[in-house]
């Protein structure tokens, strides 16, 4: 049975007058220890999929069902224990005037975890920081630096799946290398399950095993890294998109 | 023809712990064509691309052997002339146009605000300009683009206003820093299409700044690699492949690619000699 299973999955936003289908009729399977990509441009859904799962975005449709069941609404504290997600910018995603620790010790603190001083530690070792970083605030830290502290903090009540939003699309190139090395680590270390979206195919077919096509909220094309690599893909906007990335275009 | 010519080019900042030098010795040649500035964050690339503009504020400090644009001395220029310059002659895209848009302000108002007050354009003018630029850039309905607000705009609508604005005052030289770095790879091969078509049909000199290597390697004829405020190595696009230069190597190889290996990707190494 597969870990993640998304069937027929529906979002739609009710803006002032007009509805925004979001995510229409989308299915995918993911299982455990899998690493599953969703490619696509701005607006294609791929992030609002993660969302749902997560319960932040307005499911209409289908179903997701982890482990064989179907998730409560709202999503609940052993769903937080189980799945985390890892947000786009950097910059953003970590409060300003929170240091380090506290970033890291709030979700011990909230699932009523004790011994949060070895595990913070231990954490930032874990994703390659010096342990003297704990009394940083964000703005004293790197890009880099400030997306380790967020996987640290996605890490911190041991989940068994990662959801990554675009996890190095703020980042530059050679930073991007690190923070793709650490969460291949951290996926063979603790056999984890990443749901990542990225709209750079390159970087979907490094990491992930299995990648989902979308536009316009809806499926195109699923793919397997075979069928990536060796340029297989059989509907018009996938072999564009294929043409279109980035490190097609020193041939091109 | 030189078109902008830069000799040993130092940018400084004094900070409490001493000075800080964002660029340290940059020089080159430009002429009508399409030169790559490449480097990581903080790598001095935007700064080169700022004080060829003179738009360093105090504290930070330009200083240069010599630096000319069509044979007007940039260093020695009042700031009058430079304001005739900026613009008209020069132009600048930036990099996000979330933040380089006023929000507040409808698109069209935006594109029209140069013409009416740099050259008294009447309104009605104005307007045909700018509808003229936006289809230039390829947007389908101009008029409605002329009306909205940028927040209405999708990221890739949004830095092709700005590069129409930039166009509309015909500039010999365009400096694009990171002109696609915000947008998706599909809508990023469009925009950048727009500008080849521009600079080829135009006869522009184009700056485009970046830390994408691969992407200036396919769109730019000549290539700095700029590290630590100094350009490391100096290459024609096409032989990008050959860099010689460690760090233009490191570059390169840490990028993903589709089929490759999916070991560990090479780290840049930045202690080595040359970091130095």
């Amino acid at each position: 049975m597969a870990l993640i299973e998304i069937e027929n999955l529906s979002v739609t936003f009710a803006t002032a007058g007009r509805k925004v289908r979001a995510v229409q009729d989308v299915s995918f399977k993911v299982e455990a220890q899998q690493s599953f990509g969703l490619v696509g441009e701005s607006g294609s859904g791929k992030s609002t999929i993660l969302r749902a799962i997560c319960g932040m975005a307005p499911i209409t449709g289908g179903q997701i069902r982890i482990d064989g069941k179907p998730l409560p609404t709202p999503r609940g504290r052993a769903f937080a224990a189980q799945v985390q997600m890892v947000f786009q910018d950097p910059y953003a995603s970590l409060h300003p005037r929170h240091t380090v620790d506290r970033v890291l010790s709030e979700p011990l603190a909230i699932h009523g975890q004790g011994g949060s001083d070895a595990k913070i530690e231990q954490a930032l070792i874990d994703v390659g920081l010096p342990p003297a970083f704990r009394f940083r605030y964000p703005h004293q830290l790197s890009g880099g630096q400030r997306q380790r502290v967020a996987i640290a903090r996605a890490l911190m009540l041991q989940p068994q799946i990662l959801l990554l939003d675009e996890p190095t699309s703020a980042l530059d190139a050679s930073v991007q290398a690190e923070t793709l090395n650490l969460l291949s680590r951290l996926r063979a270390e603790r056999g984890l399950t990443f749901v990542m979206v990225s709209h750079d195919l390159a970087v979907i077919d490094h990491m992930c095993d299995r990648v989902l096509v979308m536009q316009n909220g809806q499926a195109v094309e699923e793919l397997s890294r075979e069928a990536l690599a060796s340029a297989a893909m059989t509907t018009p906007y996938a072999r564009a998109l294929f043409a279109a990335s980035a490190d097609r275009m020193l041939e091109g | 023809m030189t078109l902008l010519s830069v000799k040993n080019l130092r940018v400084t900042f004094d900070t409490e712990t001493g000075p800080v030098q964002a660029v340290r010795g940059v020089s080159f040649d430009l002429g009508r064509e399409r030169l790559g500035i490449v480097g990581e964050s903080g790598s001095g690339k935007t700064m080169t691309g700022r004080a060829v503009l003179r738009l360093i504020r105090a504290p930070g400090r330009i200083e240069a052997d010599a630096m000319t644009f069509d044979g007007q001395d940039l260093m020695a220029a009042s700031e009058p002339d430079l304001r005739a310059l900026r613009g008209r002659r020069i132009a600048m895209v930036m990099q996000d146009p979330k933040f380089s848009l006023n929000p507040v302000m409808k698109v069209g108002a935006q594109l029209m605000e140069g013409l009416r007050q740099r050259d008294n354009a009447p309104r009605a003018e104005a307007r045909a300009k700018a509808i003229a630029a936006l289809e230039a850039v390829q947007i389908r309905d101009p008029e409605r683009v002329m009306d909205s607000y940028p927040h209405e705009l999708s990221g890739g609508m949004g830095q092709r206003v700005m590069i129409a604005m930039m166009l509309i005052p015909d500039p010999d030289l365009l400096i694009a820093d990171e002109p696609t770095s915000a947008l998706d790879v599909t809508v990023q091969a469009e925009v950048l299409n727009i500008l080849d078509d521009l600079v080829k049909t135009r006869g522009m000199g184009l700056i485009f700044i970046s830390h994408d290597l691969r992407l200036v390697a396919r769109f730019c004829d000549r290539v700095l690699v700029m590290y630590k405020g100094k350009i490391v190595e100096e290459l024609a696009a096409k032989d990008l492949l050959q860099a010689k230069h460690p760090y233009t190597q490191g570059l390169l190889s840490c990028l993903p690619r589709i089929g490759g290996s999916r070991g560990a990707l090479p780290a840049l190494d930045r202690n080595a000699d040359w970091a130095r």
